[in-house]
């Protein structure tokens, strides 16, 4: 058995370097999980030593960018837990169909499958056309991938299935066009979406929304953090707006708590008080 | 003897019986005890309630940033790593399956390796995959104690024969003296 590879203090050395270099800060991430993400690097790259994995991270910006890449995580699929995509269709839609025009944001949607399912379900419901939505994440690369709107064939037949169970009554394959083993979705669909980065730690709010999905990200926060992210969400909500959150997730122990209603038993609050 | 101050038990295929038989056995418990189990998504509510028909202990499914409570038994929730944090909170963490599986045992053994040291109990049962072996390669070299189910007693013998073949193991245990085994070392602490 080897040494582990790095060790809780030298990852705080790390993020230090990190941060006065390249103004990254994640010294308020999760550190188990922090932990795991860069031994898994530091072992995937074969690095013979800590000090030379600092001195490349020091020195290498395009190293830098495959860190930032490596380490977040970008597990995504469409329509994942259906049960919540079928409340949003019943119970959050109808709502928003009220409004002249419906603004949403994917916050850390990674390689865009959550913002193509929403797009799905704007469409069926005849909203598509008045909406926009905004889809950001840390990582440049998994937002370049969102642009495109492709995805792997091999995926396809678990998204139909979570399609029909999401309350999907059409074909799902009417959404995209096959070519081997890829899978292009409608351009009518991406007409709708902006892509950007954006890094929850450091970025500020950017308009404001009826409806912000971040979805298994604020797991990866420490408490801290996760109470400054949830302001941002706070100030770029509308009254009355929207915030969904990931199966595991939750508002209850947060500043902005009191002035939100949970929807259901789905993890979707609604701001019905504006801060005092 | 050493302390115990936090058990795992790691169970795929055919482990089931055999953490109910163990649950029977730990009516009190003064460290916290987890347990990580492969299995589909939909069955949460019914394996929390089919556990705590066994035991009086409080059953609790893992949230992330939970404080590790002596005498509460955590589960895992399906299709999330559990990790474990220097402050004795939970992590919970969506990335990549590890050995299939997620949670993945590994993962959870390594984390808890990084926090708990020695005083770490792990414990791996039955099951047809390799999950398991790598992290208890990691919890002893950092001086915790680990056990494996006998897969010559084990309804599915593959994933604790993975963990004896490599010697990850201080100790194999016959499938029905593991409760027992597992009860005592709760109570009295680690040998040697």
């Amino acid at each position: 058995m080897e040494t582990p590879p790095i060790r809780y203090e030298e990852m705080d050395l790390l993020l230090n370097d990190l941060y006065s270099r390249y103004g990254y800060d994640f010294s308020e991430y999760s550190k188990a999980s922090l932990l795991r993400r860069i031994q898994r690097l530091f072992t995937l790259d074969k690095f013979p030593s800590f000090a030379e994995f600092r001195y490349r991270l020091q020195t290498d910006i395009h190293y830098f960018r495959r860190f930032v890449e490596e380490i977040t995580v970008n597990v995504t699929e469409m329509l994942r837990d259906p049960g919540f995509y079928r409340t949003l269709r019943t119970n959050i839609l109808p709502v928003l169909a009220t409004y002249p025009f419906i603004r949403i944001w994917h916050a850390g949607c990674s390689t865009g499958e959550e913002v193509y399912s929403m797009a799905i379900l704007l469409k069926e419901a005849g909203l598509l056309h008045k909406s926009l939505l905004y889809g950001t994440d840390i990582n440049p690369q998994v937002i370049e991938k969102a642009r495109k709107g492709i995805f792997p064939v091999s995926q396809m037949q678990k998204y139909s299935e979570n399609y029909i169970q999401s309350g999907g009554v059409k074909d799902f394959s009417s959404y995209y066009t096959a070519n081997y083993h890829l899978a292009k979705f409608d351009s009518s669909l991406t007409q709708k979406m902006i892509f950007s980065t954006h890094n929850l730690v450091s970025d500020f709010s950017f308009n404001e929304f009826q409806l912000i999905l971040c979805r298994n990200v604020l797991i990866y926060f420490e408490r801290d953090l996760q109470s400054k992210v949830f302001k941002l969400f706070d100030y770029s909500l509308e009254k009355f707006g929207y915030l969904a959150l990931g199966s595991k997730e939750s508002l209850r122990f947060s500043s902005i708590a009191d002035r939100y209603r949970q929807v259901g038993k789905e993890k979707i609050w609604r701001k019905v008080h504006e801060a005092g | 003897m050493r302390p115990v101050d936090l058990i795992v038990i790691g169970g795929s295929a055919g482990s089931l019986q055999v953490i109910l038989a163990l649950l029977a056995e730990m009516q009190a418990l003064s460290m916290p005890l987890l347990i990580v189990l492969h299995r589909n998504g939909g069955f949460e509510s019914t394996l929390e309630g089919l556990f705590a028909t066994r035991t009086n202990l409080p059953i609790k499914e893992v949230e992330e940033k939970d404080i590790l409570q002596p005498g509460t038994i955590y589960l895992c929730p399906a299709d999330y790593h559990v990790l474990l944090e220097k402050d004795h909170t939970f992590s919970l963490d969506y990335s990549e399956r590890v050995n299939y599986s997620r949670p993945s045992i590994d993962v959870t053994f390594r984390s808890a390796a990084d926090v708990y040291g020695p005083g770490l109990v792990c414990v791996l049962l039955s099951g047809g995959n390799a999950d398991g072996t790598e992290g208890l390669l990691y919890v002893k070299a950092k001086g915790g104690y680990t056990i494996a189910e006998d897969p010559a007693t084990a309804e599915v013998p593959y994933m604790p024969q993975q963990a004896v073949s490599r010697k990850t193991v201080d100790v194999v245990v016959p499938t029905e003296d593991l409760p027992g085994f597992v009860e005592a070392l709760s109570r009295y602490g680690i040998p040697g």
